[in-house]
């Protein structure tokens, strides 16, 4: 399964960073969230940023200690906090942000699929985030984008 | 915990900045928000000060449970003496400011005095300073919003900021954040102005604790689907407040060149379906699952490229239907001119619709509006007279001072045309046809405003049984009778109090749904997020102590019985068009005295609108100024 963003449908309300950090720490804290939007408020564009689960995982390249593990059911890479010594070179090399640092709890954070029911997909109504079969992810964004190519043949093809 | 963010007394003269815990009491006595700004407005101000000088305080209030993941928890209220009415002055707005401000550990800020030269506040993390602002006076409110980002280097930054109407003290300058949400009402970006308090820029990593964090998540689970599952709000979701017009201008309950008639004729053009050829998608506020602002572009046209946000139903009248403008555009354009210069769109519209049916009689001619043409329709005019006011350039000058100031300057004969009450300006409703309406506007203790009570759900025509259970007495289905809708304002007062001393938003309660959340569940909310156990009756006893301290505001500053009232025509001129339910309709001088003779019965207030010693006695209020805070 995939965590979706779509940010095309976020409206840049960010609850999915408030419901993130009271699942995980139990507070309301967006520094704690594992996921973030990014917004640029005088061009009205949102984008959430989190965790790709990379297949190939530059975090667990450079762990010095081996900390980050992939959870074989669900497919996201776990921190192992009795192995972690909290060099952050993890946040400093991933090329998403992914990896967080919660400055409150003296920790690195990251996305941990919530052991397969992400919290944030839960609360999002408007279904920028979504959490969807691996296989079937550009199969929906094949069917988006032939939609807009369906319209315009049903234009050229309409009788006139 | 939640409950141990401060407030910050904040002196602008002294250069002199207090922080302090809020005590417990407080929270059981006001919850938080507008309803603690309530409290201080009454404790800190002395009767009779001017509202723009050093003794006004400008009081800030984050809602008990904001930061919660439901119900538009982001709200917050900005308070003060009204510049604009001289009564309570008090706004209440969306967006990201109050949680960053709780995020950096404060929930209330009070602040006195006058800075010698511009200066803005930086929160963050338990402290704050007062720093220069001088490179920041001139710019408009998206602008400092983003120079304040730069300075600091971090983007997740809010600020909520005053553009240049504030600056230039327009008596209805607002205070902004983001690209649309707007403290509008009552002048407060007028007092931060008169304080050269350019900004208040928030930001923080502080945690925000609740008591019962796991059920929390799942009660506002339920109440975002609760909220969601609503007709009322799936059409907010896709057209914002835009589609309340659709009605009101299909039913005739609006105003059309100013107050002329109650339905514009031209007006399909502004119906929200054409929002679609301008929006790229909605918009929310913090943790909001309603997002109902449109993020607009206009691509073409003399103020094109142009990105704004909005527009509300209150600008598709102010600039649409008030000044008879069959214009989308025109809305938009002037949407975004006074969200950058940081001035109320209500009041701005409603004046200048004011202003042009006097051009129409020859009160006022092309010598007084600077060779302005101000006739119906002319989209042109109204978009210049918006740079006008702002700037106080011309004409613009006269109208920035209010419409009382106005009616002084132009001449009596203009008194009659003047849509307002105790000096604020009506929304662009009619609501001769809807006596409920008429009087929550008329008692408002903000002067004239439909948010205080906003008594809509007898519009619907539900069955009087469901009405009798939501307002805990005999309520008529029929939106033109006068009978039992006393009490509907009385009770949606009461709720709205409690709402924005939480921080929740109002369209996400009894606004326009019987089946939204109210006191049951914000019982729960605030016990799984604070721990504090209230009933029902104790919340709406919270409700009555909030609003009859800000009737006791007004009171000490001389208003009474005889400022709760319309202008003459409300009384004089019938409802020209419309449905028939809305036609030919006048409030009924004597039918709406009897309402108000009810409606402060239910407050516990006297006939002549003043609260009772058994009724201070009742809400603690009898031993007020207690200075707790």
């Amino acid at each position: 399964m995939t965590l979706l963003v779509d940010p095309e449908k976020c409206t840049g309300c960010r609850l999915c960073e408030t419901v993130c950090s009271i699942k995980h720490e139990k507070v309301c804290n967006p520094t704690s969230s594992r996921i973030h939007v990014v917004k640029w408020m005088t061009s009205g564009v949102y984008i959430p940023m989190v965790c790709q689960q990379c297949d190939s995982p530059i975090c667990q390249t450079v762990c010095p200690t081996d900390s980050i593990k992939r959870d074989n059911k669900t497919g996201a890479l776990l921190i192992d906090y009795d192995k972690c010594v909290g060099c952050r070179i993890c946040a400093v090399f991933c090329p998403f942000g992914g990896i967080g640092i919660d400055v409150n709890r003296g920790k690195v954070i990251k996305c941990d699929l919530c052991e397969g029911d992400p919290v944030c997909v839960k609360f999002c109504d408007p279904e920028a985030l979504q959490y969807v079969p691996t296989t079937s992810l550009n199969l929906m964004k094949q069917r988006a984008a032939a939609e807009k190519f369906s319209e315009l043949m049903k234009k050229l093809l309409a009788p006139t | 915990m939640v409950l141990n963010r401060k407030i910050a007394y904040v002196d602008l003269s002294k250069g002199k900045i207090v922080i302090n815990d809020i005590p417990n009491k407080m929270r059981r006595l006001y919850l938080g928000g507008r309803g603690i700004d309530m409290y201080l407005l009454y404790n800190h101000i002395k009767p009779g000060i001017d509202a723009l000088g050093p003794e006004n305080t400008l009081t800030i209030g984050a809602g008990l449970l904001g930061g919660i993941p439901a119900l538009g928890s982001g709200r917050y209220d900005i308070s003060a003496k009204s510049p604009l009415t001289g009564a309570v002055g008090d706004s209440n707005m969306g967006g990201f400011f109050a949680a960053e401000l709780r995020f950096a550990g404060f929930d209330h800020l009070a602040i006195r005095g006058i800075a010698e030269k511009p200066v803005y506040l930086w929160i963050h993390d338990g402290e704050i300073e007062i720093k220069d602002a001088s490179h920041l006076w001139g710019k408009d409110t998206f602008e400092t919003q983003t120079a304040i980002t730069e300075d600091h280097h971090d983007d997740e930054i809010e600020s909520m900021v005053i553009g240049i109407a504030g600056e230039n003290l327009v008596r209805f300058a607002n205070v902004r954040t983001g690209m649309k949400n707007s403290g509008g009402r009552t002048g407060m970006g007028c007092v931060m102005g008169s304080k050269k308090l350019k900004a208040i820029a928030a930001r923080g990593t502080m945690d925000l604790e609740f008591a019962y964090p796991d059920e929390l998540l799942d009660y506002c689970k339920e109440m975002n689907d609760k909220i969601t599952g609503t007709r009322w709000v799936k059409a907010q979701q896709r057209w914002g407040s835009m589609i309340i017009y659709s009605n009101t201008n299909t039913t005739g309950l609006i105003r059309c060149r100013n107050f002329q008639y109650n339905r514009m004729e031209k007006g399909d053009v502004l119906e929200c379906e054409n929002m679609d050829k301008y929006s790229i998608g909605m918009s929310g506020c913090y943790a909001c699952s309603v997002h109902c602002r449109h993020r607009y572009i206009l691509t073409e046209g003399p103020y094109a490229p142009l990105f704004g946000e909005g527009p509300e139903y209150t600008s598709q009248g102010a600039f649409g239907t008030e000044p008879d403008c069959p214009s989308l555009e025109t809305v938009l354009v002037a949407n975004h001119l006074v969200n950058k210069y940081g001035i109320d769109t209500l009041e701005i519209g409603s004046i200048i619709a004011w202003a042009m049916e006097l051009y129409e009689k020859g009160i006022i001619d092309e010598k007084m509006t600077d060779g302005l043409r101000l006739e119906w329709g002319n989209c042109d005019a109204v978009i210049e007279m918006i740079h006008k006011i702002a700037k106080r350039e011309g004409f613009g000058n006269i109208l920035a001072d209010g419409i009382l100031p106005a009616i002084e300057k132009i001449g009596k004969e203009s008194e009659y045309y003047a849509i307002q009450v105790k000096g604020m300006s009506n929304l662009h409703s009619d609501e001769r046809p809807t006596p409920s309406f008429a009087l929550g506007i008329a008692t408002s203790t903000r002067g004239s405003d439909h948010l205080r009570s906003r008594p809509a759900l007898d519009l619907y025509g539900l069955p009087e049984d469901v009405l009798k259970e939501i307002y805990g007495g005999p309520v008529s289905s029929d939106y033109t009778s006068y009978d039992g809708k006393s009490r509907m304002v009385w009770w949606h007062e009461l709720s709205y109090a409690v709402v924005d001393s939480l921080g929740l938003c109002k369209f996400q309660t009894t606004f326009l749904a019987v089946n939204a959340p109210r006191y049951e569940e914000w019982t729960k909310l605030i016990y799984y997020t604070t721990g504090m156990k209230f009933s029902k009756e104790e919340l709406m006893t919270v409700g009555e102590r909030i609003y009859t301290t800000e009737r006791m505001f007004n009171i000490r500053e001389g208003f009474s019985r005889k400022d709760d009232t319309l202008v003459e025509r409300y009384f004089k001129e019938p409802t020209p068009i419309g449905f028939p339910m809305a036609r030919n309709k006048n409030i009924d001088r004597k039918k709406f005295e009897r309402m108000l003779n009810e409606y402060y019965a239910l407050h516990g207030w006297s006939l002549e609108g003043e609260p009772t010693e058994q009724t201070l006695k009742k809400l603690e209020l009898d031993r007020e100024p207690s200075r707790m805070l």
